[in-house]
C-alpha cells in the first residue's frame, strides 16, 4: 500500500527526513515511535502534502502511484488522511458543513456523485455516537471550543466518515483520558481491514496496548533505526529511546 | 504561440467576472452631458409632474455650488460629469402590465444572470421557496415588475419610482428627501437632480409583507451614470424583506453608480434591508470598473420601529457608502451587518452610522472586512449619541481578515455621546487566513481555491445567516468566486 524509499525531506531548506524507508502492505497496523523532535509530524506532513515541506530526494507511493507529485487533496481524493497532532479551528464553519464539504469534494475528484444530505447524516450521528462526540459538538465551528481531547476524537469522526485506505494518525492518543483512549482504540480496530492501512505515530507505548502494530519503527533524527514486532514498543518503554539507539 | 497564450491569458481573465457580458439592447440616451436640460430631459421622458421637474431642478442648482468631496481614504481620479450621459432606456420599452412584450434581448440578460422575471418561473423553479418579487431595472428605467397582483391584494405598493411618481404623488411627495435631504452630500444631490428610476415600496399598517421584495439593477449601456433612488415606508406594525443586487458589464472605463436610498419605519414596522453588490469591480490592474457611490439611511420614526441593514459587497472599483439608522422613536433598534470583500486593485470604504436620538434605542454593528490583492479595505462608522437618548446601547465588532502582505485593513470607529448613560461596546480584530487552516482543509480533500473560500465563509457567517436563505448561498458562492486567484 504505503512505500517509502530512501526518503529525505525538510523545511525551508533543513533536511529533517534524512534517509527513510518504509513498507507499509495493505491491511496492517505499523507504528512509528520516536522522541520528541525526531521528525515524527514533518514525516506526516511531507507524506500529505503541506506546502513548504518538500523532498529533496526518495520516492513515496500509494498503491503504485507517485504521491510526491500529488497536492495535498489529490493525495486526500487517492485515500489518504491525516489525523493532526494539533487539530486546527475554522470559526464560523460547522464540523458538519465541514466534513460534507470535504467528502463531496473527495467525491468529485474521484468521480463520484455527491453523497445524500440524508446519508451523510446518518453515517455523522453514527460516528459521532461512536467516538463520543455529541451532535450539538458537531453543529459548532470546526473544533473551536473544543478540548484536546474533543479534538482529538473529531479527528477520528473525520477519519470514520471519509473512510480512507491510508490513515496516518499523528500522537492522536495524547491528550487522551484513559475513556477516551478506548474509544479511540475500538474505533481504530474496528475500522482495519484488509484492504485499509494504519501508520500509528505515537510517543508512548499506552495506544499499543489497545491496538496491536504488526509492525514498530523506531524514528531518530530522521532515520528509521530499528524496525520490530509489537514487543519493541514495550522494550522502549523499559530502556528509553537512548537505550536503543544504542 | 506568445499571441496566442495572450488571447488564453485574456480570455481567462474575462471569466473571472461571470456577470460581465454585453447584452445587444437598442438604447436611447439623453445627449451627452450636464446641465439644466438634462434634468429637464429626464423629467419629461418619464412624463413627471411639475413638482418633481421643480425638486430636481433646485437640487442641479444646488449641486453646482457644490464640491465634489475630498476623501483621505480613497483614491479616486477626477471624474468628468461632462462626458458621461445620464439616461438610457431600451428602445424598445414593454408596458408593465405585460412581460410578453419584453425586449428577449432584456429578458436573456436577466435569464443569464438567474433573476426571476417571470412569475412561472419563479414558482416551477425550486420546490418549497418562498416567493420573491422582482423589480428589474436596467439602465434607466425599469423594465419588468412581478407579483403586482398578489401584492396589490395585500395593499403592498411595489413598483418602479416613476410608476409611483405618477400614481401615488401623495406618498412619494410626502416621503422624498424626508431622510436624506436634496443637500445631503455631493452625490445625493447629484442623484436628486438626476435619478432616473428605482423602486418604491410601500406597506399599509399592519400588513406583514407576504413576500420578499427585490430589485435587480444591471448597467448595460456604455458611458451612463446609473442614479437610482428607492423609496420604501413601513407604516406602522408592518413588516417587509427588501433585497438589492446589481451586476454590470466588463468594460474599460469606469462608470459612476450613485444611488439614494431612503427608508421610513413608523411605531412597530420593521425593514429589514439586504444587498448583494456585485458591480463589476475592474480587472486586475484596476482597469474599468465600477465607482459606486451611495446613499443609505433609514428613520426609524416611530416607537420601537426596528431597520437593519445586511450588505455583501463585492464588487465595484471603489466603494463609498454607510447605510445608516436615525434611530428617533423611543425602543427602536439599528442594526448593520456587512461583509465588504476587496480584491485586485479595488478600495472600499464603508461602515455604518448609528445616530440615536430616542431614548433606550439600540443598535448592533457586526462588520466583516475581507481583503485580498492589493486592496484597500476600511470600515469607517459612527456611533453617535444625542443629549437627550437615554440608555442607550450600542455594539460594534469589526472584524478583519487578510489573505496576503500586499493588502490593507482599516477600521476607523467614531464615537461621540452627550448621554452618560450610553453602554457602548467596540471590539476589533484583524487576522490572516492561517496556513494551518489552509493546510488543514486542503488535508481534507478541498482545492486551494475551495479551502478559502470555506475559511472566508465561516468568516463572513454572522452577517451571512442574516440574508434570506435563497440569497445567502449566493452570496456565499460569490464571496468565493470574487477570491479565485487570491491565494497561491
Ligand atoms: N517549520 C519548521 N521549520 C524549521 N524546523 C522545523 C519546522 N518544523 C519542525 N522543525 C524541526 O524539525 C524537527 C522535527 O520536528 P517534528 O517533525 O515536529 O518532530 P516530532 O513530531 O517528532 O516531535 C525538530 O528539530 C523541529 O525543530
Ligand atoms: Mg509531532
Amino acid at each position: 500500500m504505503l512505500k517509502i524509499e530512501d526518503l529525505h525531506a525538510g523545511v525551508e531548506g533543513t533536511e529533517i527526513i534524512k534517509g527513510l524507508s518504509l513498507d507499509l502492505p495493505a491491511g496492517e497496523v505499523h507504528a512509528i515511535m520516536g522522541p520528541n523532535g525526531s521528525g515524527k509530524s514533518t514525516l506526516s506532513y511531507v507524506l500529505s502534502g503541506r506546502d513548504g515541506y518538500e523532498a529533496t530526494a526518495g520516492s513515496v507511493t500509494l498503491d503504485g502511484e507517485d504521491l510526491l507529485s500529488m497536492e495535498a487533496h489529490e493525495r486526500a481524493a487517492a485515500g489518504l488522511f491525516l489525523g493532526l497532532q494539533y487539530p486546527v479551528e475554522i470559526p464560523g464553519v460547522s464540523n458538519v458543513n465541514f466534513l460534507r464539504t470535504a467528502l463531496n469534494a473527495q467525491r468529485k475528484l474521484r468521480g463520484e456523485d455527491e453523497i445524500s444530505a440524508a446519508d451523510f447524516l446518518r453515517e455523522t450521528r453514527k460516528e459521532a455516537e461512536a467516538f463520543d462526540l455529541s451532535m450539538d459538538h458537531m453543529k459548532r465551528g470546526v473544533n473551536v471550543g473544543f478540548s484536546g481531547g474533543e479534538k482529538k476524537r473529531n479527528e477520528m469522526i473525520q477519519m470514520a466518515v471519509l473512510k480512507p485506505r491510508l490513515a496516518l494518525l499523528d500522537e492522536t492518543d495524547s491528550g487522551l483520558d484513559i475513556d477516551a483512549l478506548r474509544v479511540v482504540a475500538d474505533g481504530i480496530n474496528r475500522m482495519r481491514s484488509p484492504d485499509r492501512s494504519f501508520l500509528l505515530i505515537t510517543h508512548y507505548q499506552r495506544l499499543l496496548d489497545y491496538v496491536k502494530p504488526d509492525k514498530v519503527h523506531v524514528l531518530q533524527d530522521g532515520r528509521i533505526t530499528r524496525t520490530g514486532g509489537p514487543e519493541l514498543a514495550a522494550e522502549l518503554e523499559r530502556e528509553g529511546y537512548v537505550g536503543i539507539a544504542a | 504561440m506568445a499571441a496566442n497564450a495572450e488571447a488564453l491569458a485574456l480570455a481567462e481573465e474575462s471569466s473571472k467576472y461571470k456577470w460581465g457580458f454585453t447584452s445587444d439592447v437598442e438604447s436611447e440616451l439623453s445627449p451627452k452631458g450636464l446641465d439644466e436640460n438634462t434634468v429637464r430631459y429626464i423629467s419629461m421622458k418619464k412624463g413627471e409632474p411639475e413638482w418633481m421637474l421643480d425638486w430636481r431642478l433646485k437640487a442641479f442648482r444646488l449641486w453646482q455650488t457644490m464640491e465634489h468631496p475630498d476623501w483621505s481614504k480613497l483614491n479616486v481620479p477626477p471624474i468628468d460629469y461632462q462626458d458621461a450621459y445620464y439616461y438610457a432606456e431600451p428602445k424598445k420599452k414593454p408596458t408593465l402590465e405585460s412581460l410578453d412584450d419584453l425586449d428577449p434581448a432584456i429578458r436573456e440578460t436577466y435569464e443569464k444572470l438567474g433573476i426571476p422575471i417571470e412569475e412561472q418561473k419563479v414558482l416551477a423553479n425550486v420546490e418549497g421557496a418562498r416567493k420573491v418579487a422582482v423589480d428589474a431595472v436596467f439602465d434607466s428605467v425599469s423594465v419588468a415588475t412581478t407579483f403586482r397582483e398578489e401584492l396589490t391584494k395585500a395593499g403592498v405598493i411595489f413598483m418602479s419610482i416613476s410608476e409611483a411618481i405618477r400614481e401615488h404623488p401623495e406618498l412619494v411627495r410626502k416621503w422624498l428627501g424626508a431622510v436624506v435631504p436634496q443637500r445631503d452630500n455631493f452625490f445625493a444631490t447629484l442623484n436628486s437632480a438626476v435619478f432616473s428610476d428605482g423602486t418604491f415600496v410601500y406597506i399599509p399598517e399592519g400588513v406583514r409583507c407576504p413576500m420578499e421584495l427585490s430589485t435587480y439593477f444591471r448597467i448595460n449601456a456604455e458611458n451612463t451614470g446609473q442614479f437610482e433612488r428607492t423609496l420604501i415606508v413601513a407604516d406602522k406594525g408592518s413588516y417587509v424583506s427588501y433585497l438589492e443586487g446589481c451586476t454590470a458589464p466588463q468594460r474599460d472605463e469606469n462608470q459612476l453608480h450613485a444611488a439614494v436610498v431612503e427608508l421610513v419605519a413608523l411605531d412597530d414596522a420593521e425593514i429589514k434591508y439586504s444587498t448583494v453588490q456585485n458591480w463589476y469591480p475592474g480587472d486586475e490592474n484596476g482597469m474599468g470598473g465600477i465607482y459606486n457611490f451611495v446613499t443609505k439611511r433609514g428613520h426609524c420614526r416611530g416607537a420601537r420601529s426596528k431597520i437593519s441593514w445586511t450588505q455583501v459587497e463585492t464588487g465595484s472599483a471603489v466603494t463609498w457608502k454607510y447605510p445608516s439608522c436615525v434611530l428617533a422613536g423611543e425602543d427602536s433598534v439599528g442594526e448593520f451587518y456587512s461583509v465588504a470583500l476587496t480584491n485586485n486593485a479595488q478600495q472600499a470604504d464603508t461602515g455604518t452610522k448609528m445616530i440615536h436620538l430616542g431614548k433606550n434605542t439600540r443598535s448592533t454593528i457586526i462588520s466583516k472586512g475581507i481583503s485580498a490583492g492589493r486592496s484597500d479595505n476600511t470600515y469607517r462608522g459612527l456611533v453617535r449619541v444625542g443629549p437627550s437618548a437615554e440608555n442607550v446601547r450600542n455594539f460594534t465588532q469589526c472584524d478583519s481578515l487578510l489573505l496576503g502582505d500586499k493588502c490593507g485593513a482599516h477600521t476607523v470607529p467614531y464615537i461621540e455621546v452627550k448621554n452618560p448613560s450610553a453602554q457602548i461596546e467596540h471590539e476589533a480584530t484583524t487576522s490572516k487566513i492561517s496556513d494551518d487552516q489552509l493546510f488543514y482543509a486542503m488535508s481534507r480533500g478541498l482545492d486551494e481555491e475551495e479551502a478559502v473560500a470555506l475559511i472566508v465563509n465561516g468568516f463572513a457567517r454572522e452577517v451571512l445567516q442574516q440574508l434570506p436563505m435563497e440569497f445567502a448561498v449566493e452570496a456565499q458562492k460569490l464571496l468565493g468566486i470574487s477570491l479565485e486567484g487570491a491565494v497561491g
